[in-house]
This record gives C-alpha cells, sequence and structure tokens, in this order.
C-alpha cells in the first residue's frame, strides 16, 4: 500500500487520542549530537486543526488490526474500516521528515493489539530504539503501552520514551467489563503501578548528588537511567457509559495521587465511522468534556478536593456556568472575599480570578492596599469577580443567587 | 535630547545610554528615542552620551533586565520611553511601591509588551516551516516567517540548540539567520520572490493534517486563537482548513446516521492469560 494511504488511515485511527503534549520532559538539545531534536520544558503546537486541538507530535498507530473488540473504538476487529500497517522504517522516516520540517516536536506512537500484547510492544518499542540510538532522535517520544505487555519490555519503553500512557478508557471497572470485554481493568491498573514505581526511581537517582571518589579513579557521578521523564498520562472516555462526573472525578482523584499521572485527558465520545449499534451515536459532549478540565484543574491546582466540585444530586457538573462558579453559587456564606486581608487558599476560590493573578494581588498587597481598579489591571472580569469579593472602592454586595437549572446530558442508549 | 540607538534591537545601547542619562538625572519627557538606521539627525545630541567613565552601578530589582531584554524586542516604537520611564522612576524617584507592585501600569504595559514579543518567539518556534533545497553537500533547510516584533535574531540559538546537524536558512522581511553546521550569522532581511518553491515533500504533512481532524468536533475559535489568521499564509496546511471545515458538518451527519454495518470478520479473542 501507498504510503499516503497508510499515513491516512493511521493518522485516522489515532485522532481520538486526546493527549498531544509534548511538554515536561528533561531539557536536551542535538548540540554535539549526530541527530536532530530538542526538548525544552515547554511544549510547541505546531499546527492547531479545525477542531481547535493541538498538533504537536506526529501522532499514529502502527497498525489499526486489533484483535479486541472495544465497541468505543474505532480500530475494534468488529468494524469495517480500512486496515493498514506500517513498517517500523516508515514512522521513523516519516518523523524525522516531518521534524526536519518544523512540522512536530517528536511522534506519539500507538497500536491495535496484534498477535499478542508482547508482540505488539515490540514492534512499538523497535521504532523508539530506531529513532534514539540509530538516529540520535532527541526530540519527544510519547509511546502508549499495552497493558499486559512483560516488565522488560516497559522497562526498555521507558527508556527511549519522555512519557508512556495507558488509556483507563472508563471511569468504572463496569463500564469497560461493559465496552471492552478484553481489557482487563486490574491489569491496567497493574501497568500504572509498575510505571509509576520506574518513573519515581529513575527520578530518585537522577537527584545530584556528591561524585563517589574510587581509590586509584577519577571521581565520577553515577549516571541515572532514564525512564519517561515526562511521567505517565491516561485518557477516559467521556459519554459512551452512564458514568456521573462525581465519580469520573473520583476516578481522576485516585489517578492523580496513587499513579502520580501527569495528566488525565477526557476525551468526548465521538461518532465514528461504522459505529457499534451499542453506543449513542450523537454529537459529542464537548460542553461537559469543558468543564471536566475546568474541575481537573480546580484539583491539581487550586485546592479543590474532588468530593466537593460536583453541587447537587445529580452527580453532574451543571453545563450552564464553571465549576468554580457552581461552587461560589452553592457556598453564598463564603463569601465575600476581603481581597486585602484573604489567605492564598480563599482567593482561589474566588470565580473569575486565576492563580497568576491571585500571586499579583498578595505581592502587590504586601506593599499596599488593593483597590477595585486592580482588578481591571488584572484583566480578570470585574463583573464575574466582584459579586464575591470585598475590597478598598467597592462594597461587598451579595453574591447573585442563580438557581442552577438541571444538568442535561446526552441521551444514553438511546 | 534625542539618544540614537544602532537598530531596533540596540538593547546594549539602550542600557548603556539609560545608564548615562540617569547618572544625570535627566527626565523620561526630555528624551526622545530613536533606533531607525537613518544618518545622525541634526538634533542628536551625540555629545552627551561621549562620557565613557564608568558609571555608578545603580541599585535596579531583579525583574527589571529580563524584562528590557524582552520588552525592548516589541514592535512598538514607544517601547525605549517606557523602559526608561520604568528605570528613571526606580533609580532616579526610589519608587519603593514599583519595585514590588505588579500591578503598576506603567509596569504592566511593559510587561504586556514583553508577553507578546514571548508568545510571537513561540509562535515562531511553532510555525516557521522548513524544506529541504538541493541535494548532497548543497542541501539546506531553508523557511520564511513574517514575525511581527523583532524576534528573528533572538530566537536563532533556539533553532541551533533543536537542527544543530543541519544547516538551516530563515528568512524574513527585516533580518535573515543562517546555521551552516558550526556558526550562526545573521543578515539583512529578503523578498520572498527570491526564494525557491516549497518541494512536494509537504504533501505527507497535509495528509497528516487532515486526516488527524476530527470533523465532529468542529472548534473554528479555538483553532484562531491559537494559530491567528496572520500566520495561515505561509502554513502550508491552513489551505486545507476551508475545505475541512465546509465538509465538516457534513461528514460528522453522516457518520451519525450510517447504520452500522454487520460486521466483515470478527477474529477470535485471544485467551486472556491469568
Amino acid at each position: 500500500m501507498e504510503l499516503q494511504r497508510k499515513l491516512a488511515i493511521l493518522a485516522d485511527a489515532a485522532k481520538y487520542d486526546a493527549s498531544c503534549a509534548s511538554s515536561g520532559s528533561s531539557p536536551r538539545d542535538s548540540l554535539g549530537g549526530r541527530g536532530i531534536g530538542s526538548t525544552e520544558g515547554m511544549g510547541i503546537c505546531h499546527s492547531y486543526a479545525p477542531d481547535g486541538r493541538c498538533i504537536s507530535l506526529l501522532k499514529v498507530l502502527l497498525t489499526n488490526h486489533c484483535q479486541y473488540d472495544c465497541l468505543y473504538c474505532i480500530n475494534r476487529a468488529s468494524s469495517n474500516v480500512a486496515r493498514a500497517r506500517f513498517r517500523v522504517d516508515e514512522v521513523v522516516d516519516l518523523t524525522l521528515n516531518f521534524y526536519r520540517r518544523n512540522c512536530i516536536e517528536g511522534l506519539f506512537l500507538s497500536s491495535g493489539i496484534v498477535k499478542s500484547p508482547d508482540y505488539t510492544m515490540e514492534q512499538v518499542v523497535e521504532v523508539a530504539r530506531v529513532l534514539r540510538e540509530e538516529h540520535d532522535f532527541r526530540g519527544y517520544i510519547h509511546l502508549k503501552t499495552i497493558p499486559d505487555a512483560s516488565e522488560e519490555l516497559l522497562a526498555l519503553a521507558g527508556r527511549y520514551a519522555d512519557r508512556l500512557s495507558i488509556n483507563i478508557e472508563l471511569p468504572t471497572v463496569a463500564g469497560l467489563q461493559a465496552l471492552a470485554p478484553e481489557k482487563d481493568a486490574a491489569g491496567i491498573e497493574r501497568s500504572m503501578g509498575r510505571l509509576r514505581l520506574h518513573i519515581d526511581a529513575a527520578r530518585e537517582e537522577s537527584r545530584p548528588r556528591a561524585p563517589r571518589v574510587m581509590p586509584g579513579a577519577a571521581p565520577k557521578v553515577a549516571v541515572a537511567p532514564r525512564f519517561a521523564p515526562a511521567g505517565q498520562s491516561t485518557q477516559m472516555i467521556v459519554g459512551a457509559d452512564a458514568s456521573d462526573d462525581r465519580s469520573i472525578l473520583a476516578t481522576s482523584a485516585a489517578l492523580y495521587s496513587k499513579h502520580r499521572m501527569r495528566r488525565v485527558y477526557y476525551s468526548a465520545f465521538s461518532p465514528i465511522p461504522d459505529a457499534s449499534r451499542a453506543l449513542p451515536l450523537q454529537a459529542p459532549p464537548l460542553v461537559r468534556e469543558h468543564r471536566l478540565y475546568q474541575a481537573d484543574w480546580l484539583i491539581r491546582f487550586y485546592g479543590f478536593e474532588h468530593q466537593e466540585i460536583v453541587q447537587g444530586d445529580s452527580g453532574l457538573l451543571r453545563l450552564d456556568v464553571d465549576p468554580k462558579l457552581a461552587w461560589a453559587l452553592a457556598h453564598p456564606a463564603r463569601f465575600p472575599v476581603d481581597l486585602n486581608s484573604a489567605p492564598r487558599e480563599l482567593l482561589l476560590r474566588v470565580p473569575g480570578l486565576g492563580a497568576g493573578s491571585v500571586d499579583k494581588l498578595l505581592q502587590a498587597r504586601r506593599v499596599r492596599r488593593l483597590r477595585a481598579e486592580d482588578l481591571r489591571a488584572l484583566r480578570v472580569s470585574p463583573a464575574k469577580v466582584l459579586p464575591f469579593v470585598s475590597v478598598d472602592g467597592h462594597k461587598a454586595g451579595t453574591a447573585p443567587q442563580q438557581s442552577a437549572p438541571a444538568p442535561r446530558q446526552q441521551e444514553l442508549f438511546a | 535630547m534625542i539618544a540614537r540607538l544602532k537598530g531596533p534591537t540596540d538593547i546594549e545601547g539602550f542600557k548603556r545610554k539609560a545608564r548615562l542619562l540617569l547618572k544625570r538625572d535627566i527626565r523620561p519627557d526630555e528624551v526622545l528615542w530613536q533606533s531607525g538606521d537613518g544618518q545622525p539627525g541634526l538634533w542628536a545630541d551625540e555629545g552627551f552620551f561621549t562620557d565613557v567613565e564608568p558609571s555608578m552601578p545603580f541599585s535596579v530589582p531583579a525583574w527589571i533586565a529580563p524584562l528590557c531584554e524582552s520588552a525592548l524586542l516589541h514592535g512598538d516604537p514607544g517601547r525605549f520611553h517606557l523602559l526608561y520611564k520604568l528605570l528613571w522612576r526606580l533609580v532616579s524617584k526610589r519608587d519603593q511601591v514599583l519595585r514590588h507592585d505588579e500591578l503598576d501600569a506603567d509596569r504592566r504595559a511593559a510587561v504586556q509588551l514583553a508577553r507578546e514579543v514571548g508568545r510571537e518567539i513561540h509562535k515562531m518556534r511553532a510555525f516557521v516551516r522548513f524544506f529541504p533545497h538541493g541535494e548532497g553537500e548543497a542541501l539546506r533547510h531553508i523557511a520564511w516567517f513574517e514575525p511581527e516584533h523583532h524576534v528573528v535574531e533572538a530566537n536563532g540559538p533556539f533553532f541551533v540548540r533543536r537542527f544543530a546537524q543541519m544547516r538551516w536558512a530563515i528568512f524574513t522581511p527585516e533580518r535573515s539567520i543562517e546555521w551552516d553546521g558550526d556558526r550562526l550569522s545573521s543578515g539583512p532581511g529578503v523578498d520572498r520572490s527570491g526564494l525557491p518553491p516549497v518541494d512536494p515533500g509537504a504533501a505527507l504533512w497535509l495528509t497528516y493534517y487532515e486526516n488527524i481532524f476530527n470533523p465532529a468536533r468542529l472548534k473554528l475559535a479555538m483553532m484562531t486563537k491559537e494559530m491567528p489568521r496572520r500566520y495561515w499564509k505561509n502554513l502550508p496546511e491552513a489551505a486545507l482548513i476551508a475545505p475541512l471545515t465546509a465538509q465538516a458538518a457534513q461528514r460528522s451527519e453522516a457518520m451519525v446516521a450510517a447504520e452500522p454495518t454487520p460486521a466483515r470478520r470478527i477474529k477470535p479473542i485471544r485467551q486472556k492469560q491469568s
């Protein structure tokens, strides 16, 4: 099959993975090397598709042949999509070609399961090995780990990759059993646990330490074995099963604390060509996905506990307002917050104030009183913030009471 | 008084002249900064700046130096005045609040310039598109880019670190930079018409762009926020945006409307190892 055609099929097959991050790895560059590539911590989005998503990596499947029959997946065994398979050298050449053109930061490689998990993982790792060892490629590599692959292959993958990921796919074990019968929730969990051990160990090893002096030898600092310096991430499909936002956020919080995920991605279940009859064939719940990302942010950077984010009994986030505003509206007794005296934790709870703005306010109030105009200087929306704060030049009002309309979610299994 | 700089990115010259001006406590309103490359004008007061005696070091907060380095690459002609005003307030007026207050209006204006410069530096790293030209020994990767601010030379070291083993050049209307594998050099800007056409190898990239797009999730506003239209003319894939967008609704409706087809084959499911 012609390369153009293969690329078309295997990029199309890969687009349901939301992650395209290329950030957070250990800094390195191509100076003094044989090849090309650098990562400097901050990821770069080299393009954007009309779906608003960042294109940072060449995101493809090695093959979309798959033995598994996960109902939500375009590549499931029973789907009639066109199938293709890259050779190892084809992926390597595409990666280097796009990289030289400055179109990408690196490669995100995943694969359908062919023959066995170990066989599949071997092929995926081989692409990374050739890039790193034969071409001295120093750009970013994200490998999707095949659950149930052997310990040795996992260790090898971590040596070549910046990031490893295993998709948890569905927020609950029951959901996974129903929609992805061949996947094993315990096995996924186990693999994530193993990855965390490796990542933590490598990080511990790479701490700067005193050079060791042996008699008769020059002092030498032990070089840490590398293991996925950009950590691990995972993805959950939203809207393919009946899980509510409360259980999704509980699962995320556990993933962050237990396996120290760098990111949990939420992927609104999207209509796919040749879809299974068992799933909702509707426009993807994009607003719900967006609210989940906002809630995720509150857990990671704003000191929120996952239990307190979803208001009311429906178990769903409000779609009409963001989760921080929803929390504030549900807790009028906690407001107004005095900008001139409240501690950081409380300022972070004010709707419309981001973490960066909070830090600027804290800095400024060390040397002077804060005024209402300062909010305009921060370029935050005064209309959004003022109802929840008191500050010089603004009399504390009462927070607007907004009644919560019942959250709507798309019909399941309609 | 006119303070003349060697060019739009003469940050060293700015620092040197600012130091002399501060030493004599010259108010910001009394200085007219010029950064054009023209002949010294009638009113240029070059005599003032011939003072070479080492000046007393001023105590300035740590944030001002990186702010200058970055904000002075902006295209705004008022940037030198603004940064000098900040220095003057800190040094001559001993403004203690300004030292700590990130919400001060002048400081905020300068930070905004620096932010826009930083963004343009980042976008240049993202949107420069190289294409190969020449063969064998003569192979070079070349790119054409039209930055908003004076960021081309500031970005040179980044591209060197990334493509140290390639020979490449980036041409822009204002400045050009080139890496021959050993040395980074810069030269005057060029006219785009003098560059060779893009090679056909970019076709694979277009195929990728077309197929990684999910028509069920059209979000054009999000795309244009991160990839503003002014960059499109130099991005080969941008030509696909209009057709992909036009077909998106129909493609995703078709996916929803299509009856699931009977499975062609279901492979035997591998026995799970326990």
